[in-house]
């Protein structure tokens, strides 16, 4: 059994600006409208890395950026957890095109943003965060990969941990091959359950389950579950929306899900 | 933090397959490092290729994942019995509370670099049975290696670049920590493709000929390949004599620069010492540092800096990336098991191809084999986007 306090919720898909829009989406079934994901500027990072982070960089601080604000935490002192199923897709196609012509001359920014771990490396230097941050993937379990790993550390002693989940879509042709249809990220701030005397905020415990995912009964909400990988979140933020606790089942690998009971907090505080 | 016992473990790299020929290519300071012939690379750099890779085949269930990685990672699980003993183990605890956690930085994308050679003329479409989700993803291998031994539990892929084998040991203590599992295949699998290839020719850090680490002339790194795997249980009360722990994992962030090491080496340090911390281990207690010493002029500059600090200079420490090439994210578990064969034997390996000694680097660089009596081996790994791991381990008599 894992467990953490929810502190600070960041979320940006198709139709949902942030965490508000997203709760008010999931809170009235039917509501929810989707439209291409609105990725903002950056404002956080050096003129020069600015100008070499490609979207995915974009998306997955954007936010981790809300959730640390909405927490009122200091992003230097957060250990993080950065899980994606595909990472940079564009950079990916970029450099597969490259390779396969005659002069194979690739952007040496190309590479290096091709690390796996480039929204997480990003970040360290966006808010000179030196403290330990893993880049996980599990394809469509990606989300539940890097809650588990998150409440692990939180259960190893640390005190809080930011879990950052995003997805991109993958340009052609690789996009007939992997569909996801636009970009989309959930981030949370996770305090320690152990902390309980300063904590706030909904209480989560987390375990292994057979049992079958839950599904949102907003149908587009759902469709957007079950194409991006990050969305597979969205039954744990529709009962952290509802602000009174309960209980939802989160995709994780094929044979196994998790099993997420949310105890709400004084006023449901995570909720905006 | 809990110590972990390395209940089995095995590599196959250049040097060869399984540890016996591992260790047998240390002892003889054999280099796996030739003349790049791989695959369609034109490229003035070495790589040490693992060969006869072409001839492996998968189950026949798991066809789906057919690519060098996956053949990379089958191959390497059949070495030192370390199918039999994964099952044996899962038998004793149950398959659902063995973890799978393995480290890649490009797993299958050779696949897809194929593939886009192949492409459709008018359409641009890759072609028939190209497979994203079973060899081009990063979870492929691991979700590979999870199947193929025929394991339930909680599995993910590191990507931490050239630390990600590293990070996959505490990744899997904690979780053996928390009473998630009880026992853990932690490794990596990293195989040769043009993307690293022509990736780190790009930046100028691959050297013509075989990499020289610590060298005063030292001019890039040479890429290889490997696997390695290591099975990990919470560790007994009473340990065999010829028993391998691991003591302590410590991480960290640069926070300085994607593709360059701090000049200092403050988050390697800073990773070093929390190794330190988390095994109660005190600098003066470790007898030999396997360096990530990958050859580049940043690299080991910043390393050396980062080790004098903590460690002084009479620390014995070499990289063994001069036998192996610098097989990325499978890096640090290839090196953790030369550190578990270091202890075992007391084989501190000398590094190869370096033939002046970078007199700005003061350390205890060794350039021939030593052989003594070692309890506690420290293990450096470190990646793009400045993603630090050491790991401490230790002879548990």
């Amino acid at each position: 059994m894992l467990a953490a306090y929810v502190q600070g919720i960041g979320v940006l898909g198709p139709g949902l600006a942030d965490w508000a829009a997203c709760a008010a989406a999931l809170r009235v079934p039917g509501s929810y409208h989707r439209t291409g994901t609105m990725i903002p500027a950056l404002a956080v990072l050096p003129a020069a890395e600015r100008r070499r982070a490609g979207r995915v960089v974009r998306v997955a601080l954007a936010v981790g950026a809300e959730a640390v604000a909405h927490a009122r935490a200091d992003a230097r002192c957060l250990p993080s957890v950065f899980t994606s199923s595909g990472g940079d897709g564009d950079n990916c196609h970029a450099l597969c095109e490259t390779l396969a012509g005659t002069e194979r001359l690739i952007s040496p920014t190309r590479f290096h943003n091709s690390v796996h771990n480039a929204a997480a490396g990003y970040w360290g230097i966006a808010y000179g965060c030196t403290q330990p941050c893993t880049a996980l993937c599990a394809h469509d379990a990606s989300f539940g990969a890097g809650l588990i790993e998150a409440l692990s550390q939180l259960a190893g002693g640390a005190q809080a941990v930011l879990l950052v989940s995003y997805d991109l879509d993958y340009p052609p042709p690789l996009r007939a091959h992997r569909a996801i249809g636009d970009a989309c990220a959930v981030a949370l701030l996770l305090r320690s359950a152990a902390a309980a005397a300063t904590a706030t905020g909904p209480r989560l415990r987390v375990d292994f389950t057979d049992a079958p995912a839950t599904a949102l009964t907003d149908g587009a909400l759902e469709s957007l579950r079950l194409e991006i990988p990050a969305a597979r979140a969205l039954p744990l933020l529709g009962v952290l929306a509802g602000g009174s606790g309960g209980h939802a089942v989160l995709d994780y690998l094929e044979d196994m899900r998790l099993d997420v009971h949310v105890d709400a907090g004084a006023a449901g505080e995570a909720a905006p | 933090m809990t110590a972990l016992l390395l209940m089995h473990y095995t590599a196959t790299s250049g040097l060869g397959r399984g540890c016996a020929a591992t260790l047998a290519a240390l002892e003889a300071g054999r280099s796996a490092l030739q003349p790049c012939r791989f695959g369609t690379a034109q490229l003035d750099t070495q790589v040490a290729q693992i060969e006869g890779l072409s001839q492996v085949r998968l189950p026949a269930p798991l066809q789906a994942y057919d690519c060098r990685n996956n053949r990379l990672a089958q191959l390497a699980l059949e070495q030192d019995g370390f199918d039999a003993r994964v099952r044996d183990r899962a038998g004793h605890w149950g398959a659902r509370r063995v973890g799978v956690f393995i480290g890649t930085s490009t797993s299958g994308i050779l696949q897809t670099e194929i593939a886009y050679r192949r492409r459709d003329a008018r359409t641009g479409a890759l072609p028939p049975g190209f497979d994203y989700q079973h060899t081009h993803n990063a979870f492929s291998v691991t979700d590979f290696v999870r199947r193929r031994l025929d394991l339930a539990g909680p599995a993910v892929t590191v990507c931490t670049a050239c630390s990600s084998s590293a990070k996959v040991f505490p990744a899997a203590q904690r979780m053996i920590s928390a009473g998630l599992i009880d026992a853990a295949v932690v490794g990596g699998v990293d195989s040769l493709c043009l993307t690293t290839l022509y990736g780190f020719h790009s930046l100028q850090l691959t050297a013509p000929g075989p990499c020289r680490p610590f060298d005063a002339g030292r001019d890039g790194l040479s890429i290889g390949e490997a696997a390695a795997f290591v099975l990990l249980e919470r560790s007994p009360d009473s340990a065999d004599a010829a028993d391998i722990l691991l003591l302590g994992a410590g991480e960290s962030s640069d926070a300085h620069h994607m593709s360059s090491p701090h000049p200092d080496g403050r988050g390697a340090a800073s990773a070093m010492q929390a190794a330190l911390t988390a095994a109660g281990t005190a600098p003066e207690a470790v007898d030999y540092i396997n360096l990530h010493g990958t050859g580049t002029p940043g690299n080991d500059s910043a390393e050396s800096r980062a080790v004098g600090a903590l460690f002084g200079s009479s620390t014995p420490c070499s990289s063994t990336k001069g036998a192996t090439g610098h097989t990325l994210a499978a890096a640090g578990a290839l090196e953790a098991v030369i550190s578990a064969l270091a202890l075992r034997t007391g084989l501190m390996p000398g590094g190869l191809h370096t033939r002046q000694l970078d007199p700005s680097l003061p350390l205890n660089y060794l350039l021939d084999n030593r052989h003594a009596r070692i309890e506690r081996v420290l293990s450096n790994s470190f990646g793009f986007g400045g993603a630090n791991c050491a790991l401490l381990l230790a002879r548990a008599d």
